[in-house]
């Protein structure tokens, strides 16, 4: 009964694997090159010398005052894009609130007159530990802080986050949040 | 729960219940070999293909038949999977230069994408080479979901045939699948997550030079960033179509690579139940009786939407802990709120529950979020509605053949409680059928319970724990619930890249799909050969909503009642101590 289906088994195993194994990744490829150059090679970002400063869709770290901060990322170092990881904390796990507590204490070191509440974004990690947004509560957060230190006015600083808000899809699906590299590279560009 | 979170349930629910119809009836077309489009013009490829392989398309299998060929392709897919993986140091298309991969992971892998489960225990950008990637996985990605829905068609054939022996072709419903559902679909999505920015490159990583560096564990200064990239979306496209979701990268699809943008979000989130939500449709409409497709869909929006509303409101609460230091978890104008530990900024609170409860229904196991990091009920609901055996939607085919097992229950309780003969769809429900029933709905019950049981009980279980007391029992629950059930989420802060995870996960994902398919393939062989029933008063009506209530109880009843002991110790108790230590 089975004599019968070894031939079939190993022809259409092999001619089904160059099928969706070689032709149709290779094709994908082809098309993506072509029509979605950019996209397709991880949406880089080049500085003025033609070198790679990150991509729009990677975050980094910041922890300088003087930028906005991003996400708290779980991977080592922080923001490593060769290993993305979350922190798979659990909510009741006593590591979590210590993590919060220390992320707390950070962001009021540097920030000491800021009496509003934290939000959530900025002391939770996220998922892949390089999401380069954040909520836009969270970049508001640290407005004044980041105007102060870098001696400009605060609606200059607004102006800025408010040029990187991406929205909701037709204003239906996702968050909106802002992208924390391209603000920052748009404030050192200032400078 | 707030407006927004509603009108994102809604617009969800409505564009996916706006596809069941056209993609379920094109499915349908496929299979009865009526002119769809793709299979008129690629018509003479297929027959080319049949004689290059020694394929007889139109000599039928028994269901012994069937079985042994579905078990040799799957057989043969493991082995060249396993292969691939041990000797990739070796072959082209490794820019990043990694090695072989370990002989307990390779095996854990090539069972879990030749099983559909896609669970995984490595991590795709420092584990897989490109070649792995695409030779290895993607093929498995699309053959695995075809196997699946070979199975389902094979069971429908045996409600509408009569007095015959032959089930179809083992070969001829694979290729079919691949070719002219899985692939056109995937194509068109991988195109379009290009658009929104998933890489599809065979270069290297890029190197950035860092905005500000920063000082790594050691306290040595990093300047550079190195960004894995590869070729993604080809792959993911196929991962969310085909309900498998092994991830390219490690973060799977909270990988800002993997799903960059809400609407990339969006469409792999429709991806991920369109194919089996449309086999109800495709279901109903090859039996010829349509309200029977939409009845078993309606079973499952019956459990899966609750499931839904209730998950987006435990995750928008947030976490009393955390509120009490002060955070602000609120929803606003400016912020999703919630609880955002192990949650994408983008996706928010309801684009992330929304997606951890469609991928446990689906079997798909593809994560937007760290499930591990859901309050305690939020991570409970997925785990659940895997361990009510992956039926609520299900993977591509799987789901509904394990939910057709249900159906076969029901109507024998039914019949048990009105005094009749137990029938489904003009078919009477014997022995055989209720045997081979009992172990689809027994069979994933014990291997999970037994195992979580085992590997508490051994060192080597225990210390692959990341998160202590309750939550750490939770970890290994939902492996095994993952694993048996074919789904492959998990709440990864659990180690599970050691022999004994490896080995045991593998073998429950192994015996969790392939101890399921052979008795489905016996009751599609036993109802092939039976007589048509005709339709008497006496016959229990199939597709009303008492049915339909009648069988989400069913399916509620022997889900709750096996696992509420074990949910007990893991997620209740610690929503208990979470909500009582306020």
């Amino acid at each position: 009964m089975w004599r019968e289906q070894i031939r079939p088994a190993f022809m259409v195993f092999i001619v089904l694997t160059v099928i969706t194994g070689v032709i149709y990744p290779l094709f994908v490829t082809g098309v993506a090159q072509i029509f979605f150059y950019k996209q397709a090679n991880g949406s880089l970002l080049y500085a003025e010398d033609g070198s790679v400063v990150g991509s729009s869709l990677v975050g980094q770290n910041f922890d300088d005052p003087r930028y906005f901060w991003g996400r708290p990322s779980a991977t080592s170092p922080a923001y490593n894009a060769l290993a993305s990881s979350g922190s798979n904390l659990g909510p009741s796990n006593p590591a979590l609130v210590a993590a919060v507590r220390a992320r707390i204490a950070a962001l009021k070191i540097v920030d000491p007159e800021n009496q509003a509440a934290i939000p959530i974004d900025l002391v939770s990690a996220s998922a892949s530990g390089l999401d380069p947004h954040l909520s836009l509560a969270g970049a508001y957060y640290q407005l004044s802080r980041v105007a102060r230190l870098r001696k400009l006015p605060e609606a200059k600083v607004r102006q800025i986050v408010q040029q990187n808000i991406s929205g909701r899809f037709l204003g239906l699906a996702g968050e909106p949040v802002i992208n924390i590299l391209k603000v920052n590279l748009a404030l050192d560009s200032l400078n | 729960m707030n407006w927004n979170n509603l009108i994102q349930i809604s617009f969800y629910l409505a564009a996916l219940l706006l596809a069941v119809k056209p993609l379920g009836t094109f499915m349908a077309s496929i299979y009865e070999e009526k002119p769809a489009g793709f299979n008129t013009w690629l018509g003479s490829l297929e027959r080319c293909l049949y004689r290059v392989c020694g394929v007889r398309a139109d000599v039928g299998m028994t269901w012994k038949e069937y079985a042994v060929a579905l078990m040799l392709f799957n057989a043969l897919g493991i082995v060249v999977v396993y292969i691939i993986q041990r000797f990739q140091g070796s072959l082209p298309l490794n820019p990043m230069e990694l090695p072989a991969v370990a002989a307990d992971s390779a095996f854990n892998t090539a069972v879990s994408f030749v099983s559909n489960t896609n669970w995984q225990g490595y991590g795709g950008e420092s584990t897989m080479s490109y070649l792995t990637q695409m030779l290895a996985l993607t093929v498995q990605n699309f053959v695995s979901a075809a196997t699946g829905m070979a199975v389902l068609v094979a069971l429908a054939r045996g409600f509408i045939q009569k007095q015959t022996r032959a089930l179809g072709n083992f070969w001829v419903d694979i290729v079919r699948t691949t070719l002219y559902i899985l692939m056109p679909l995937s194509l068109i999505l991988a195109l379009l997550l290009v658009s929104q920015g998933v890489p599809q490159t065979f270069h290297s990583g890029a190197v950035a030079t860092l905005v500000q560096p920063v000082k790594d564990g050691t306290g040595n200064t990093v300047t550079q960033q190195v960004i894995a990239l590869g070729p993604a979306a080809s792959q993911i496209a196929i991962k969310q179509l085909g309900t498998n979701g092994g991830g390219f990268f490690n973060a799977n699809s909270a990988h800002p690579y993997e799903n960059p943008t809400p609407l990339s979000n969006l469409l792999q989130m429709f991806s991920i139940l369109l194919i089996p939500a449309a086999l109800c449709y495709t279901f109903g409409y090859l039996v010829k009786d349509l309200r029977q497709g939409w009845a078993l869909l309606a079973v499952i929006l019956t459990i899966f939407v609750p499931c839904l509303l209730w998950s987006v409101q435990i995750e928008q609460r947030g976490n009393p802990l955390l509120t009490r230091l002060g955070i602000d978890q609120s929803a606003t104008m400016f912020q999703s709120g919630g609880n955002m530990e192990g949650k994408e900024a983008r996706f928010g609170i309801v684009s992330s529950s929304i997606w951890s409860v469609a991928t446990a229904a689906a079997s798909n196991g593809s994560v937007n979020s760290m499930h591990d990091s859901y309050m305690p009920l939020g991570g409970m609901i997925p785990m659940w509605l895997i361990q009510l055996g992956e039926v609520i939607f299900g993977g591509v085919g799987s789901g509904l053949y394990g939910l057709i097992a249900f159906v076969i229950v029901a109507v024998f309780i039914a019949g048990l409680m009105i005094g009749r003969t137990p029938e489904y769809l003009g078919k009477k429900i014997e022995a055989q059928e209720m045997k081979m029933s009992a172990l689809i709905v027994l069979i994933p019950p014990l291997i999970i319970l037994m195992l979580t049981a085992l590997s508490v009980s051994v060192a080597v279980g225990k210390v692959g724990i990341l998160n202590p007391g309750a939550h750490g029992f939770s970890e290994i629950l939902y492996a095994f619930s993952s694993a048996s059930g074919n789904n492959g989420s998990a709440f990864a802060g659990l180690s599970a890249n050691t022999p004994f995870y490896n080995i045991a996960l593998g073998l429950a994902m192994f015996f969790g799909r392939f101890w399921l398919i052979v008795p489905v393939l016996a009751i599609a062989g036993s109802l092939s050969s039976k007589k048509i029933v005709p339709v008497s008063p006496g016959t229990l009506p199939t597709h009303t909503p008492l049915f339909v209530f009648f069988l989400a109880i069913v399916v509620v009843v022997v889900g709750a009642l096996t696992f509420f002991p074990a949910l007990s110790l893991g997620p209740i108790v610690e929503h208990l101590m979470l909500n009582g230590a306020q």
